[in-house]
């Protein structure tokens, strides 16, 4: 599927993945790509925005300062919202994984841009490690009483016998589900994004313009989707926590 | 699709650990630490004004308490001291005009007695010019030279009928 690379037209050409610098361990490909360099922009800008923001630290924010503690408050809204003061302790993850697929998102759409959230191992890696951590908190707090989590509470024994396997393929489909879901909404938008554009050159100027708004209705959309999706991840994993830390 | 080649899994899963460790490393040590440190020196500051606002209030009451007690005693000191000085002013008052009435009072009597005693003069005068002018007329009309008492008594039989 690989082989799209020679005219450079097919929407899916976006996703391919470059090494720029090759390297190996045995033999194991750590090459650094595109892919990395984009991860790279991500923690360097938001370790960038951070750094500026509180280098004054003043009463009365400026305005990089004033983003950075609407940023911190947002996410240290929802983690708190959603798992209670028990669960700020994950606070400092669940704020790097929002600024993490926040940027990675938005870094996509800019021109020459990639985007590795659009990369299915990406966010299968990051929703397996989430699925796991929180089974993981989950059996830590709470040893063998965890798997009441799949007896929904005040149901009768004959209707839990029913539920509580549900309860549990539920919980087993939390990774797929939250990685399918960025993964999609990020291939999808850019697939769009990319099959307009080349409507816009094969119009012609005069008819290419219909597709022209388009393409810029759709990356305002798509803008909207990129940090939605983001907040979309970041709240399943509060919520995911929730269900560790408090049980139901 | 480029996502399904495995060949560059590693090498993604390899860099998404790495930056997101770094990214981590960043957040938790930098960002989250500086940004609460800022909130919380915020909403300290915020709570010190706020609590020196109350304390300031409550000594505005206290103070606006300790004006309006100290209006109010004022004003009944004033009051009573007004009904002091009225009451002595109309006890020297009464003391005056009582003195003056007695004085008027011992003045009208004493004229009155000096009137009484003239009046009595004047009658006693009349009588005896009367006696004297009864005499005369007697002799110059009837060459008689009556007595004393006769006259007296003839006059004052007179003045009391013609009184």
């Amino acid at each position: 599927m690989a082989e799209h690379a020679e005219g450079g037209h097919s929407p899916m050409e976006q996703f391919q993945i470059e090494p720029l610098v090759s390297l190996h361990i045995g033999n194991t490909d750590i090459s650094y790509t595109n892919s990395a360099l984009f991860m790279t922009f991500a923690v360097v800008l938001t370790a960038v925005l951070f750094w500026a923001a509180t280098r004054h630290r003043t009463m009365v924010p400026g305005r990089l300062q004033a983003t950075a503690e609407m940023l911190y408050e947002f996410v240290a809204g929802m983690v708190k919202d959603n798992t209670g003061l028990e669960g700020m302790r994950y606070f400092p993850f669940v704020f790097t994984l929002f600024m993490f697929i926040l940027f990675g998102n938005i870094l996509g759409l800019m021109p020459y841009g990639f985007t590795f959230t659009s990369h299915i191992i990406v966010t299968a890696a990051m929703a397996v490690f989430i699925f796991l951590g929180v089974t993981f908190i989950g059996f830590w707090r709470h040893g063998l009483h965890f798997f009441s989590l799949f007896v929904p509470p005040g149901a009768p024994l004959g209707i839990a016998i029913i539920l509580a396997p549900l309860e549990l393929f539920s919980y087993l489909i939390r990774p797929l589900s939250m990685s399918l879901r960025l993964f999609a909404n990020m291939l999808a938008g850019h697939v769009l994004l990319k099959v307009l554009a080349g409507f816009i050159i094969s119009l012609g100027v005069i008819f290419g313009l219909v597709p022209f708004m388009a393409v810029f209705a759709v990356t305002l959309l798509e803008i909207m989707v990129a940090v939605i999706q983001a907040y979309v991840f970041a709240l399943l994993t509060c919520l995911y926590l929730n269900d560790a830390i408090h049980l139901h | 699709m480029p996502q399904f080649d495995p060949s560059t899994f590693s090498s993604q899963l390899f860099w998404l650990l790495v930056m997101f460790v770094a990214l981590y490393w960043v957040i938790s040590k930098i960002a989250v630490p500086r940004i609460g440190e800022v909130l919380e020196q915020r909403a300290r500051v915020i709570q010190d004004d706020l609590d020196r606002a109350t304390q300031l209030k409550a000594e505005t009451d206290a103070a606006v308490a300790a004006y309006d007690k100290a209006m109010a005693d004022a004003r009944g000191q004033a009051y009573e001291h007004m009904r002091a000085m009225q009451a002595e002013l109309k006890a020297v008052t009464d003391q005056r005009t009582a003195a003056v009435t007695a004085d008027v009072n011992a003045q009208i009597a004493a004229a009155e007695t000096r009137i009484g005693a003239a009046k009595t003069a004047a009658l006693d005068s009349i009588k005896s010019v009367a006696a004297e002018t009864a005499r005369d007329v007697v002799a110059k009309l009837a060459g008689l030279s009556p007595d004393a008492g006769s006259v007296d008594a003839a006059v004052a039989t007179a003045l009391k009928d013609a009184r």
